[in-house]
């Protein structure tokens, strides 16, 4: 009942508002002219009765607004004023309100939107069932990542105990024809329990089945929630259906559920069991099944550690069974690595993000430190202010809960201002992203990463406020009323000097940080990758369809039926690219260097003629067109290239590297000298010429001995070959023409990664660049920022000062004097900033340093540069109110106090 | 009137208000001279408090109000008990006996 009376009463007084305060401003009224009346009626003049009727009710205006204000409608209207009032504040204060919002949605923003990015990489758990029993194993190589072999799975797979489930997979891309352009399918071959291993069932139809994954069994398709709708319009009777696969008949068993996030794999849209043949393992040691270009997983059985399987897989791997024979490159004896999933798919941009998620929360600790300066540097001018509303009866908590609404009423701007740069921060960021990262399709607004920052960011701002109004007790508050009288030095806001300098010392470190990886791009693309990617177009075209098929069971010569059928496809294609006008030189290539093209496919052993036994070393292996090297613009350093000359029938030839003729010759000439690469069973290679060396993977790796033969002399004609062309103008202009040529020799196939050289290497680089981009924009942001802060530190200081101005200036100081006074107290500032920074950078570099290339963390022209940088923005940041306080015109000043 | 006014005792305003007003309709001036007047001028009522606690007593139900002519022909708000403002006094008068005996009784015992 009283809750209800509470409710109605508060509306009607809310809606008769005036009314109501007029009632009580009238009921004070009576109250002091009866106290009036009662005192003249003890015999007092009308004055005095007044004076001790005032005197015992007290401030009139104070009373009438107690008893205005009970009630909680009360508070309601006062929240009401205290926010239009903050309103008219901020916009009466237009540059300090941009400059607050802009930085508190910066702070926000980026952090939200960076936080958002990384959390499903690295903190998110993966979407599968218990995602830390999901685990990568790897063999070893040179203490890195390498690929499994099938071989190397199945020992691993029967002699552990320790999984549930264990699953290999390999890129799977079979071409989809039959439609107008034959399109290249992003897929997956796997063995039986891939599925199952991540804990992920088919939404329509079913798993493989174990009996699918054998050896020339049935050829069947698990297809994805995306190519059903793509291709198939999610035709519910897909199940059972067969489907055209690289001149096959695949028939489709299942549909993926739509939200199948597959990590391992992102683009892949259909799967296929590997079907490799176990018996081979033993027979052959030189077969297909001991090739190391497989992944593997395993799913932990409940209650194991992945500690414990860990010591399972590599004591099996240090025991080898004599069952279970192993070639001498699968030996296992380097150990194995295993990791979780999740770390797994993060192992290679962990670094970088971790880079980019500390340069935000500097940032955001820059962005925090700005506003807290400015609302502070806003409290000390509105010092005045406040003392005359306590004089004129506000309390002190009055006044705190207004300034409280100011600040939170900034708070807001800024966090709704940071959702929008959220937003938009995270669009640019997935789409600025390298292909490396993972999971960027599911990268979406963290709503916890959102609220943190803007509860942290209220909180900061209320307590920003606070300060000053802690400051104003009622004694304080007299002090306010009369400062204006002693307006000198003495008493500057030690705080806000304070925060000045931490502005200056963040955003030193990261700028260094930028500086740093700025100096490491330039290093980067300064390096020369050993041939010349200008006007050069590259495209990938693979074979599919049977006519490539060597028939094994076919003597003789008629065994390579399907590589002569490859090797005529690709001379007929290369030749009608060749007589696309703009096209300069033509070739192809096995290998395309700085490509995505896995260098494990590439990689073999070479062995020259004077080694024996088991030496030798890894090389990459090329099988080139003539005119590969005068196209790519390789450098023939002596002999010769390789040429029309060098065909099936005639004396095996090979080009090796510089780095490779070195290693193994040193100075004497290899030409003429013999060597096997790949399978030593075969006739041998001369060398016929020294190339330059080539990047091969990366512009940041040396791994530069390589071996190039002709296509025709190859033990195996590859079904991947990479075009590389040189065109006269631009380059990418002509690539429809170019895969119109190709299509002219055979429609079927199909022509992908058409990109011009530059681009490919940029790509290359991606990770490296998005993270120096981030850092640019941050740094950027930490200078204006720490630059803002510097100005208002300074410009606030001279307004105080101006009365200590026009005396200095009276007293004989020249404008230069006080221009070099301010200038020195803003540069003083900044200097301890900067030995700060110099000591937070230091160990921040250290941090950035795998991200670094050819740069030390130390580099001095990065730490000079910023150095420079720093000081030069701060003093331009000190001039203006320097040249402020030089010009108060000293006549002026005195006479206004 | 007393030099050693007091400021009335915390929380027992209400029940002061309450009996003021159970003798007869009183406006905000007239309720705060007769706790004065009553209690000698041992009590001495703050005019900010006294109108802030009849409006939060009128709000609570106990009390009504309306504006009359007072006998200088001025409008004035006075204030009367309601029912549930007798029944109040009465659970407050209760209450502050039982208080007081209490008190009484520690000191008595204390001493």
């Amino acid at each position: 009942m009283s809750l209800w009376r509470q409710l109605t009463h508060g509306l009607r007084g809310l809606a008769h508002r005036k009314q109501r305060d007029g009632e009580a401003d009238d009921e004070v009224l009576h109250y002091l002219e009866e106290a009036t009346a009662a005192w003249k009626s003890r015999g007092l003049s009308d004055e005095e009765a007044k004076r001790a009727a005032r005197l015992e009710v007290g401030n009139i205006t104070a009373v009438e607004e107690e008893v205005r204000s009970y009630g909680w409608e009360n508070k309601v209207r006062t929240f009401v004023s205290d926010l239009r009032f903050a309103a008219r504040q901020l916009r009466n204060h237009p540059g300090f309100t941009v400059v607050c919002i802009l930085t508190l949605a910066l702070g926000i923003g980026a952090s939200t939107a960076i936080f958002s990015a990384i959390n499903p990489i690295l903190f998110k758990p993966l979407p599968y069932p218990h995602p830390g029993r999901v685990l990568m194993i790897w063999c070893t190589s040179q203490g890195s990542r390498w690929e499994v072999s099938f071989g190397s799975y199945r020992e691993l797979a029967a002699r552990s105990h320790s999984f549930d489930a264990t699953a290999i997979f390999e890129p799977w891309q079979p071409a989809l024809t039959g439609a107008s352009q034959p399109e290249r399918l992003e897929g997956q071959s796997v063995s039986a329990e891939f599925f199952r291993v991540l804990g992920v069932a088919p939404v329509l139809g079913r798993d493989f089945l174990a009996s699918e994954d054998t050896f020339n069994g049935p050829r069947v398709v698990i297809l994805s929630d995306s190519i059903w709708h793509r291709v198939f319009h999610g035709d519910p009777a897909i199940l059972g259906r067969a489907v055209r696969l690289s001149d096959d008949n695949y028939t489709v068993v299942g549909v993926m559920p739509r939200d199948f996030e597959n990590v391992l794999a992102p683009r892949a849209e259909v799967w296929t069991p590997a079907q490799y043949d176990p018996r081979q393992l033993v027979t052959d040691l030189n077969g297909w099944g001991w090739g190391e270009h497989l992944r593997m997983v395993g799913r932990l059985k409940a209650g194991v550690s992945r500690r414990q399987a860990t010591q399972e897989l590599s004591k099996i791997a240090s025991t080898p069974w004599p069952q279970f024979p192993r070639p001498r490159w699968a030996s296992l004896r380097r150990g194995l690595i295993v990791d979780s999933l999740q770390d797994d798919i993060a192992h290679t941009v962990k670094p970088a993000l971790l880079a980019v998620l500390g340069a935000v929360i500097l940032l955001l600790a820059i962005a925090w430190v700005n506003v807290v300066n400015l609302v502070l540097a806003r409290g000390s001018q509105r010092r005045e202010e406040f003392a005359v509303r306590g004089a004129l009866g506000a309390s002190k908590g009055r006044i705190i809960r207004q300034l409280i609404t100011e600040n939170l009423l900034l708070a807001w701007f800024g966090g709704m201002a940071g959702v929008i740069v959220a937003f938009a921060g995270l669009r640019a960021l997935v789409a600025l992203s390298p292909a490396e990262l993972p999971r960027t399709d599911v990268m979406a607004i963290d709503p916890a990463a959102l609220f943190f920052a803007l509860a942290v960011t209220a909180m900061v701002g209320i307590a920003a406020g606070l300060i000053p109004a802690i400051h104003i007790s009622r004694g304080e508050m007299q002090a306010g009323l009369q400062q204006n009288s002693r307006r000198t030095a003495g008493g500057r806001g030690s705080t806000r000097r304070a925060l000045v300098v931490i502005e200056v010392a963040l955003a030193f470190i990261l700028l260094v940080s930028a500086g740093l990886l700025l100096r490491s791009m330039r290093r980067l693309l300064a390096v020369n990758p050993g041939f010349d990617p200008s006007h050069l177009l590259t495209m990938q075209v693979a074979t599919s369809g049977h006519q490539f098929d060597n028939v094994v069971s076919a003597p003789g010569a008629g065994a390579r039926a399907g590589d002569r059928a490859r090797r005529r496809f690709y001379e007929q294609a290369l030749d009608a690219v060749r007589h696309v006008p703009g096209v300069e030189q033509a070739a192809f290539t096995s290998l395309l260097p700085l490509s995505d093209d896995p260098p494990v496919d590439a990689l073999y052993g070479a062995q020259f003629e004077d080694q024996s036994g088991d030496t030798g070393e890894n090389v990459f292996r090329y099988a080139i067109s003539p005119e590969y090297c005068e196209t790519m613009g390789i450098p023939l350093l002596s002999g010769r290239f390789l040429d029309e000359r060098d065909t099936g029938s005639s004396p095996q030839v090979a080009l090796i590297s510089e780095s490779l003729a070195k290693s193994h010759f040193g100075h004497a000439s290899p030409l003429g000298k013999r060597l096997h690469v790949g399978p030593r069973n075969r006739p041998w290679y001369t060398v016929a010429g020294v190339v330059g060396d080539v990047k091969q993977t990366s512009l940041t790796i040396n791994q530069s001995d390589a071996v190039y033969l002709s296509s025709e002399q190859t033990w195996f004609a590859d079904d991947r070959l990479s075009f590389v062309i040189r065109t006269s103008g631009e380059s990418a202009a002509l690539a429809p023409a170019i895969e119109r040529a190709i299509w002219s020799v055979d429609k079927n196939q199909p022509v992908v990664r058409v990109m011009t050289m530059e681009h490919m290497i940029a790509g290359t680089e991606a990770e490296r660049r998005f993270v120096l981009i981030l850092f640019e924009a941050f740094g950027l942001v930490a200078v204006v920022l720490a630059a803002v802060g510097m100005y208002g530190l300074l410009s606030g200081n001279v307004a105080e000062r101006t009365r200590e101005m026009g005396v200095r200036a009276a007293l004989g100081a020249s404008r230069g004097d006080i221009l070099s006074l301010i200038l020195r107290d803003g540069m003083r500032l900044t200097l301890f900033g900067i030995m700060i920074g110099l000591c937070g950078g230091i160990a921040a570099t250290q941090a950035i340093a795998t991200l670094l290339f050819g740069t030390s963390p130390l580099d001095p022209i990065a730490w000079a540069g910023v150095v420079a940088m720093l000081a030069g923005v701060s003093a331009i940041a000190c001039w203006a109110p320097a040249w402020r306080a030089s010009r108060v015109d000293p006549a002026i000043t005195l006479r206004a106090q | 009137m007393s030099e050693q006014n007091t400021d009335v005792i915390q929380g027992t305003l209400d029940m002061l208000i309450l009996k003021t007003l159970s003798l007869e309709p009183l406006h905000g001036f007239g309720i705060g001279r007769r706790v004065e007047q009553i209690s000698r001028g041992v009590f001495k009522v703050n005019p900010g408090s006294l109108l802030t606690a009849l409006q939060r007593l009128e709000r609570a139900g106990w009390l009504d109000s309306e504006w009359r002519q007072t006998e200088n022909s001025r409008r004035a708000k006075f204030y009367r008990l309601t029912a549930a403002g007798k029944k109040q006094l009465e659970v407050e008068t209760a209450d502050w006996a039982r208080r007081v005996s209490a008190i009484a009784r520690l000191l008595r015992e204390g001493a």
